[in-house]
């Protein structure tokens, strides 16, 4: 028997805007969901991995037990910017893989309110935001993308399109927390923020939630349910390692290089082996490095990607066909789960209407300020 | 304490608007950096470990240059309630080692206007904002280098 892990149960929450909730409530819901999935209980469950950012010292894991019973299991709470779900993931898969446990619950939610997310200073003295640049993450990520114009010529309306295309996928999605198609036209012509982010090429806030059931491959067949498990083959986290202008300019780049060859290592593949990704589109200028940090075309090249089409549904090698966190939305502590739930779905066939048929391989990828960065890559059995 | 036991404020004074801006009592304002005599690496603030190599030992304390070359930029349109908008967020790579993000003035904040690699110079002079204790603050900035 390998000491392989799989992904047994796993679902998520419609995301949205729910004021009126708390956050143990919107993880419970996304963690029974993800039981009921694979029909097991809290009562099955060894351990559980709550991974939650704005509320990172209020015990959430232990408040969602309270929600869905309190069992005594040990819990782990999490917090790592927008890696945070994956990275509660991925404390779930090292204690399988280590022998520790058989089988743990993970769960990821967020309530994020709206606005601005970010901002420099706010500390000792004057505030800086606006005095020495922006920190805001709409500037952040326009840095990000305007290098990427420096070095490369791409353009603002490179970058627009892919907004144009995750918000087309999500209207395939009825999980995602818009449906609608946004042209070219409206997109760019939105209200500009950072250029070349205007507001439809920024994340949407929102309220979310997002679970999965992990387990060994023994207890996996002891239960039944390897029909539509799904194996983990590689689990990679990286922080950011030191680049030259990394304290004024945050660098996503070489953080997203540095999970994605480990994962790859890991995992024995190669990004021509990857049927379809979930990548971390917080800004549409944002999807285009990705395209390049995580191996999808050459150096130079995600421009003329996103132009051929070949990351839509569809194509070549289909990215963020949930809608991404450009509209599906993005509550920082559940995306990271949310995606696997996204690829696990594709990979079990179920995924309806957005289905990339065929899919045998699948790719998650999170990358939060600061730097975090996770990389999962996930397997049909 | 004073002798009446009631607590005496300092006096307000000018400070520097980032730990790394210096305000000597005889001399100019600087930005202050470190260098790593290790592997050569310039950074600005004050640092006792090089973030690049890990050495302990070394760490020279320098002034960055004053002048430098825009990396990259943004032209911010939208920012938090108060936050005089539009204003360019500008990637500085100064001349001599380390990088900064301030603002760049004297340029229309239009995109087809700024030019990547246009040379700048770094400027420090005094901003209107006070704290909450009355004191003033000096910050930097970047102007096209003419």
């Amino acid at each position: 028997m390998s000491n392989d892990v799989y992904v047994v149960g796993t679902d998520m929450i419609k995301f949205g805007r729910f004021p009126e909730r708390t956050v143990p409530e919107l993880g419970a819901q996304a963690a029974l969901m993800a039981l009921d999935d694979c029909g097991l209980t809290i009562q099955d469950m060894q351990a559980l991995y709550s991974g939650n950012l704005f509320e990172a010292s209020g015990g959430v894991g232990q408040r969602i037990l309270r929600e869905i019973g309190q069992t005594g299991i040990p819990v782990v709470n999490t917090a790592n910017a927008c890696a945070t779900g994956a990275t509660a993931f991925r404390e779930g898969w090292m204690a399988i893989k280590a022998g520790v446990y058989d089988i743990v619950l993970c769960v990821g939610c967020e309530q994020m309110g709206t606005g601005l997310l970010g901002g420099a200073g706010g500390g000792k003295g004057i505030p800086t935001e606006g005095l020495l640049g922006s920190g805001t993450m709409p500037s952040v990520f326009a840095h990000v993308g305007l290098e990427h114009t420096r070095k490369y010529g791409t353009t603002f309306e490179q970058f627009a399109k892919v907004s144009v295309k995750n918000h087309h996928h999500s209207t395939l999605n009825a999980k995602a927390m818009y449906q609608k198609e946004t042209p070219l036209e409206e997109v760019m012509g939105a209200e500009m923020i950072s250029y070349p982010n205007t507001k439809l090429m920024c994340s949407v806030n929102v309220d979310g939630s997002a679970a999965a059931v992990l387990c060994s491959e023994k207890k996996a067949r002891e239960l039944g349910l390897m029909g539509r498990a799904v194996k983990v083959r590689a689990s990679a986290l990286a922080s950011d390692p030191y680049t030259s202008r990394n304290i004024a300019m945050m660098d996503f780049n070489a953080v997203t290089r540095l999970a994605a060859k480990t994962a790859y290592d890991m995992a024995g593949l190669g990004p021509d082996d990857v049927d379809l990704i979930e990548l971390h589109d917080c800004f549409a200028t944002a999807e285009i490095v990705h395209y390049e940090n995580l191996g999808l075309c050459k150096d130079g090249e995600a421009g003329r990607l996103i132009d051929s089409g070949a990351t839509q549904l569809g194509g070549r090698i289909p990215v963020n066909v949930s809608g991404g966190l450009l509209s599906k939305g993005h509550p920082l502590g559940a995306t990271g789960i949310a995606n696997i739930y996204e690829v696990t779905t594709h990979l079990r066939g179920e995924a309806g209407n957005r289905q990339v048929d065929g899919a045998r391989i699948g790719l998650t990828h999170v990358v939060g300020a600061g730097s975090a960065c996770a990389v999962h890559i996930l397997e049909k059995v | 304490m004073s002798a009446a036991g009631v607590a005496t404020k300092p006096a307000p004074t000018t400070k520097g608007v980032v730990p790394f801006l210096k305000i000597p009592k005889d001399g100019e304002p600087y930005l202050a950096g470190s260098k790593c005599s290790s592997c050569g690496e310039v950074v600005a603030g004050t640092r006792t470990v090089c973030g690049k190599c890990g050495a302990r030992k070394g760490i020279e304390p320098v002034k960055l240059g004053t002048t430098g070359k825009l990396y990259n930029f943004t032209v911010v349109h939208r920012n938090f309630p108060g936050v005089p908008v539009p204003f360019i967020s500008a990637i500085v790579d100064v001349d001599g080692g380390g990088t900064l993000k301030g603002n760049l003035l004297g340029v229309e904040p239009d995109p087809n206007k700024i030019k990547f690699d246009m040379p700048v110079k770094i400027v420090i002079r005094p901003v209107p904002q006070k704290d909450k204790d009355g004191n003033s603050y000096l910050a930097y900035f970047f102007e096209p280098k003419s």
